[in-house]
């Protein structure tokens, strides 16, 4: 299995990414540069968190525009996978290829913290490692990640099991405390309906690794592993 | 062009001596643009003209140091395994008292420069911040700038801001201090070194383009702050985080082609600064054509381009031959660039403007060491002292609730979590950040592909230094190098940023002269040589308030192995609390008289160099034992702050017992120094503690037990754990969020 992960000027969580799917997968890694069209023959496609084009304009906006992008949407239309994290979730929802928004969090402060995430739709090959009776301590860090879709998207999408992750508290309950930047309905992650794009506004390569003291994004990494099998 | 007047001189804030000195070195007197050149080149901020005389004092020697202070844009240490640790801390004050977010922004973004065009990739950042009176308006209008200009900043640029320190007191109202320090590693023998070698070299400016932004900002960094400051506002520079993130990955890749003779970032003076400095350095020369410099504005004058201090721009000098190689890599990048000069073999900086000479100066008389003025300033004992002597803490009555004390200090915004702060910050970008679930006194980040990780703190409790300069910077370094040995780490060395009043006030000089002398004593006792830092001179306000003395200490440790990191949290219920060092009858400079019984005149806490010193290497040998639970040093708040905060990170209590010859009120929250609490989780290792302790002379003493949530003081239940840390945790917030 092939993974790429696309570097745009500004993103800042490429490295991070490419380690934490190396290390945990056993898949190979190649980066995709903004201005190719190029996919390189990739499985499996990764937008990074940061802070594409400076984020001006409205954050992913500028990144949705890009060539690679063209390239990019192409592919998940013909059913290729593809997932974005934090800003990479951005520009996603600004290429439509994953419905809804995401607005400036309601306390209009970027937030960098330890969050507590429950897997929804375990189904899911993606989610398959996740138990979702447990409770997952996995960081954020946005000024922008309150998920916002209009009433009918968003009854459409619960019952169609889009939904990926839920913001709860450490007991996994999903209270309006444990909701760090008033998401609707507490959601961290979602897919679309063809459920072969992905984003989630955490970030599990952040909590992938015995030196930080924190690895329950690994299950994420376990579940790509578990989707190309060798 | 017309020649300058001495009026002009005086305006541009030379003295006249030294409009004296200029025409002497050029033998002629100097025009406009020449004069401004000088007056930035020498001014306070770019020369160090009235503090080099004693920061050459400091210890800028030790094996482990790979440039000596001051030789290159930031410090460099051997940290093994092949690599070098490269850092720096800068002040960015003046600017963030008139414009907050860009002030601070653009602090964040001209250290990241220093220690990336050296070659090193920043994996780090600290800052230290100083504010006045948290419940005015102003000062949370300054705060959320300040924060807010760091956090955005820093986490588009993508590096972890994973410590610093916060503090609030009156004498900052008018002048806050904004102090940013960048930690980089890159491998021995691989950095770019800031000079202009092989005349005939092309010389170019890459990164952002250049405006009227921030000219004479050296300048005004070098007075006090008047009324008419507001007025200085085009001296604020403007930031942009994305530029500063495609010129850092540029700036890797340009050295990986081999192409680059030497690289220096424009910050203070820009232009101006980089070329001289380069030039000096190598003993070489430049012709700079300021035609070719690419702007962001028509019509700008040639001492506009010279002086601008944009943000985001670097000067490279490339290897002749070898330019198609550096376009490649700006183009990628699509990064404004263009060939502005050549070196030359002349010793003179000359700058032309569509080829009319328009500036001519011999390069070694702008730089410090070179040619810029170098002046010993007078000092006198100052008046305040005789107020701190007659202070007498047989006056201060010891409160009938001490608990009520207790939570009183929880919230105390100089105590209290700084979590609304910190939020902020993107802490765990680059996945290095170990303390965030582990914290610990030094904040604690992984140098990938080796065992080890680096500790790194800021530290500076100005009070202490304002009632005794000398043995409040002992302090200073002391708490820096304590907090890295608490975490497991060994204290390698400092950086330091040196916040002061006026120095022409002779005694603000006076705090200047003995904070220096207190520095080079510590550290030369810990053996943490100066890297190099910065001089922030007239914090004062014009109507002649000083900031207290702030000279700020950015301190690199290394932890040699995992297994060393030690954190602050208790571990489990039944663990004995141990406290490491003497007990005194001390409650001098605490955050308790100062705030509780608003007593500002009072002596530095109790502290002997020669008791820290081994208190250090005790708990060093005691962590190397592997028998060590936690451990925690006492700072601001006392025994009572450190336990507390033990406690709350492992979700757990504590009940202790008070010594009886100490007055209560001292013995909790007294913050007489060299202290340390620790726990451990039974009696084979308490005996080994205690006889590591005995070895070293340090007074040992099990003061109680951890136990599960309560808060218990001499028998007296101070209730649950999680009372105290909903005001800990929420005093900040609720003041800024007016909950």
């Amino acid at each position: 299995m092939r993974f790429g992960v696309v570097i745009f000027p500004g993103s800042n969580c490429d490295k991070d990414l490419i380690e934490a799917l190396e290390h945990h997968t056993g898949g190979s890694v190649v980066t995709l540069w903004h201005q190719d069209k190029d996919l390189k023959s990739c499985d499996f496609i990764f937008l990074p968190g940061g802070f594409s084009y400076g984020d001006y304009l409205r954050s992913g906006a500028i990144a949705a525009k890009s060539a690679i992008m063209e390239s990019v949407i192409a592919f998940a239309h013909k059913g290729g996978y593809v997932m974005g994290i934090c800003n990479g979730f951005q520009i996603l929802c600004e290429t439509g290829l994953l419905p809804g928004a995401l607005l400036r969090n309601t306390n209009m402060r970027f937030t960098c913290s330890n969050v507590h995430l429950k897997a929804v739709n375990t189904t899911l090959p993606l989610l398959k490692a996740f138990d979702s009776s447990h409770s997952y301590s996995i960081p954020i860090a946005h000024g922008e990640g309150r998920f916002y879709a209009d009433e009918a998207t968003l009854k459409h999408m619960e019952e169609n099991g889009q939904v990926l992750f839920r913001y709860c508290n450490a007991a996994g309950e999903e209270t309006h405390d444990a909701n760090p930047n008033g998401s609707l309905n507490n959601i961290a992650g979602v897919c679309n309906a063809g459920k072969n794009v992905f984003g989630m506004m955490p970030h599990p390569e952040r909590a992938a690794f015995e030196h930080l003291f924190n690895t329950d994004g690994v299950p994420l990494f376990e579940g790509l592993r578990g989707m190309f099998p060798r | 062009m017309q020649t300058a007047t001495l009026e002009q001189a005086k305006e541009l804030g030379l003295l006249p001596e030294e409009f004296e000195k200029i025409k002497e070195i050029l033998g002629r007197t100097p025009n406009f643009n020449e004069l401004s050149v000088y007056s930035v080149m020498w001014s306070e901020h770019c020369s160090y003209k009235n503090s080099i005389t004693l920061l050459k004092t400091l210890p800028r020697d030790g094996s482990k140091l790979l440039t000596k202070a001051g030789e290159e844009n930031a410090g460099l240490v051997d940290i093994g395994d092949g690599l070098a640790c490269c850092f720096k801390i800068e002040s960015h004050n003046h600017p963030s008292a008139i414009e907050p977010y860009q002030g601070a922004a653009t602090g964040v973004g001209g250290i990241n420069r220093d220690v990336f065009s050296m070659g090193a990739r920043p994996i780090a950042q600290l800052n230290s911040l100083r504010f006045g009176n948290i419940h005015t308006e102003r000062t949370q209008w300054l705060l959320k700038g300040v924060v807010k200009g760091i956090g955005d900043y820093g986490n588009a640029f993508g590096i972890p801001t994973v410590g610093g320190e916060v503090y609030f007191d009156d004498c900052y109202e008018t002048n806050i201090l904004v102090n940013a320090m960048s930690v980089g590693l890159v491998k021995v023998g691989k950095t770019i070194s800031a000079s202009a070698d092989g005349p005939g070299n092309p010389v170019y400016i890459f990164g952002s383009a250049t405006g009227k932004d921030g000219i004479h900002g050296a300048a005004f960094a070098s007075k006090d702050i008047g009324e008419d400051a507001a007025n200085d506002l085009p001296s604020v520079q403007v930031g942009d985080p994305f530029w500063e993130k495609l010129i850092l990955e540029a700036t890797m890749e340009l050295i990986e082609t081999g192409a680059v003779v030497g690289l220096q970032d424009m910050g203070a003076a820009g232009i101006t600064c980089s070329t001289s400095e380069m030039s000096a350095k190598s003993g070489t020369g430049m012709d700079v054509w300021l035609d070719k410099v690419p702007l962001r504005q028509n019509d700008m004058k040639p001492w506009e381009i010279l002086l601008s201090e944009s943000q985001e721009r670097m000067l490279v000098v490339v290897k002749k031959g070898q330019e198609a190689a550096a376009e490649t890599v700006f183009k990628k990048w699509e990064i404004t660039y263009a060939q502005i000069g050549i070196v030359t073999d002349t010793g003179r900086v000359r700058y032309y403007m569509n080829d009319i000479l328009e500036g001519d100066i011999p390069a070694e008389s702008l730089v410090l060491g070179g040619g810029a003025p170098v002046y010993q300033r007078e000092w006198e004992t100052p008046a305040y002292f005789q107020l701190i002597e007659q202070f007498n803490a047989n006056q201060i009555e010891i409160p009938e609730n001490l608990r009520e004390v207790a939570l009183f200090l929880s919230a105390e915004p100089n105590i209290a979590s700084k979590r609304w702060i910190y939020r902020q910050y993107d802490s765990m970008v680059g996945t290095v950040m170990q303390s965030t679930n582990r914290p610990s006194d030094a904040a604690v980040v992984k140098i990938k592909g080796t065992e080890k990780s680096l500790a790194l703190t800021v530290d500076c409790n100005s009070r202490y230094i304002y009632a005794d300069p000398d043995k409040g910077t002992q302090i200073a370094v002391s708490e820096a190098a304590r907090n890295i040995v608490c975490t497991g780490g060994e204290p390698t060395a400092i950086t330091n940023c040196l916040n002061f009043g006026n120095p022409y006030n002779k005694e603000v000089y006076y705090q200047f002269k003995h904070a220096i002398d207190g520095m080079g004593k510590a550290c030369r006792k810990f053996d943490t040589p100066v890297t190099g830092g910065n001089v922030s001179f007239y914090n004062q306000s014009s109507d002649g308030t000083a900031v207290y003395p702030t000279p700020t200490i950015g301190m690199v440790g290394v932890i040699e192995r995992p297994e060393y990191i030690t954190t602050l949290d208790f571990k489990a219920p039944g663990h004995h609390i141990v406290l490491l060092g003497h007990q005194h009858n001390d409650m001098g400079s605490s955050q308790y008289l100062a705030k509780y019984h608003q007593v500002n005149y009072a002596p530095c806490p109790f502290f002997s160099l020669e008791h820290e010193f081994a208190l250090q290497q005790a708990v060093k040998q005691m962590i190397r034992s592997t028998s060590v639970q936690s451990c925690h040093d006492l700072s601001e708040g006392g025994l009572f702050i450190s336990l507390f905060e033990s406690a709350k990170a492992g979700n757990l209590g504590f009940k202790i017992h008070s010594n009886p010859v100490v007055r209560k009120d001292a013995w909790l929250f007294g913050e007489a120094q060299s202290r340390v609490i620790l726990t451990v989780a039974g009696e084979a290792e308490l005996a080994l503690i205690e006889s590591i302790a005995e070895m070293h002379g340090v007074p040992f003493s099990v003061i109680g037990r951890t136990i599960p949530e309560r808060l218990v003081v001499d028998e007296e239940d101070w209730g649950d754990v999680r009372n105290f840390a909903a005001v800990y945790d929420d005093s900040i917030e609720r003041l800024l969020e007016k909950r």
